[in-house]
């Protein structure tokens, strides 16, 4: 049995863990907060963005010369695998979520013959897949998402993948990561980008005949690029999103298991200085009737 | 018929401006071109300039953006811009800031693409300067 100060010094431990853990999960409330209002705020560029896109795409498909971002490069043979996680843990289960997606895909992808490469957006998500697939892994982004995601810092990591698809580095580009649904269910995703499948528009207006400024094929080759980088902004803020609201479920029952420590210890330090009264009383009594 | 269209103004990071104007000038790559209710649908890139909204005869609103699309249908025009700066925002010493920048980064080009786009970038941050020059 430890001494009632051993108790005393522990209570003391778990109940300051408690400060800090649900100290954690009120910072991560108040992000989940901004974090949200930023990809809400992001919705309306990427509806009309697709829009346009689903317009242009309709208007050239079938086309000869249609353009690799949308058509493909023909072949099939190596895989980009972006993976997107976030910088830090202390989250539950969602980094760790999204490396086994992602650890499943490209050992699929290693099973079918493909070559794979990894671009990995996080830290979490570079070390843990260089532990695994060291020689794979090529580029990481963790410099990103101080307060929220900027526009900028998105389209650097699409800038990257689009230059590696130019000089005929991969054939097809997957993203993986968790898609916000709620605070408590974040749902990860794998959502292929290069070749980008348009969305089908069966909008009335999209029969609508078009003037082009300059060519329909030149806003395209122009827009292609932009929607990948809104693409994986849109994917990053929803990680963001959904690393807040993991983090903050996470901390919540931190929170609530350190409550139910403290509470188990003091019943236990209560009855040890009870036990420990009544022996010194036993003793008091036992000394006084012997006399 | 509507005397009035509805403009969109549209950076990836939030919906800028949503109302019904009267005429929008937006700068497209292949001239400046005004739209007005029943515009033909268009779509057009954007250089770097200034979308003017006009309301009561009279510009109310400029904006400078730095490139994007835009487009038009006979009741709406959306723009959709990379980045937009009220001319509110626009100050001198925030244009020489960014043409410093700019220039910065035009001078650390290593490749070819980057200088390209360090070069577009410089060119957008001295139009601004100009702009916040001449206009006030």
């Amino acid at each position: 049995m430890p001494s009632l100060k051993e108790f005393r010094v522990r209570i003391a431990s778990v109940q300051s863990t408690k400060k800090i853990t649900s100290a954690m999960k009120m910072v991560a409330a108040s992000k989940l907060r901004r974090a949200q209002e930023a990809a809400e705020a992001a919705r309306p560029y990427a509806e009309r963005m697709e829009r346009m896109l689903g317009n242009l795409a309709a208007a050239a498909a079938g086309r000869a010369g249609s353009l690799p971002m949308l058509a493909g490069t023909g072949k099939d043979d190596v895989h980009l695998v972006v993976v997107m996680t976030a910088n830090r843990g202390l989250c539950g289960g969602f980094n760790s979520n999204i490396i086994r997606s992602a650890r499943n895909l490209v050992k699929e992808l290693l099973d079918k013959g493909k070559t794979v490469k990894i671009l990995a957006v996080g830290r979490k998500g570079r070390d843990n897949l260089r532990r695994d697939f060291r020689e794979l892994v090529g580029d990481s982004f963790t410099e990103f998402g101080r307060k929220t995601v900027v526009f900028a810092e998105a389209s650097e990591v699409a800038e990257r993948i689009t230059t590696m698809f130019n000089a005929g580095e991969f054939d097809v580009a997957t993203m993986i990561y968790a898609r916000f649904k709620s605070a408590v269910t974040q749902i990860v995703t794998r959502q292929q980008i290069i070749p980008f499948p348009v969305p089908a528009n069966e909008n009335s207006e999209s029969a609508m005949v078009y003037d082009y400024e300059p060519s329909d094929q030149e806003i395209l080759a122009e827009l292609l690029p932009r929607n990948l980088a809104i693409q994986v902004f849109r994917a990053m803020l929803e990680n963001g999103a959904s690393f807040y609201g993991s983090q903050m479920a996470a901390m919540d029952s931190a929170t609530r298991n350190a409550g139910e420590m403290i509470n188990k210890l003091t019943l236990r330090y209560n009855r040890q200085r009870q036990a420990m009264i009544t022996k010194e009383l036993i003793e008091i009594i036992s000394g006084a009737e012997a006399v | 018929m509507a005397d009035t269209l509805k403009l969109e103004l549209v950076s990836p990071e939030r919906l800028l401006l949503s109302e019904q104007v009267e005429m929008v000038l937006v700068p497209g790559t292949e001239g400046v071109f005004g739209v007005l209710p029943q515009h033909a649908p268009t779509l057009s890139t954007l250089k770097p300039g200034f979308v003017e909204v006009y309301q009561a005869g009279a510009v109310k609103e400029r904006f400078f953006v730095t490139g994007g699309f835009a487009e038009v249908t006979p009741t709406t025009c959306t723009v959709l811009v990379d980045e937009a700066i009220p001319q509110s925002n626009l100050t001198t010493a925030y244009t020489a800031e960014r043409l410093a920048k700019a220039k910065a980064r035009l001078d650390q080009a290593t490749t070819d693409d980057e200088r390209a786009k360090a070069q577009a970038g410089f060119a957008a941050a001295e139009l601004l300067s100009q702009a916040s020059t001449t206009v006030h």
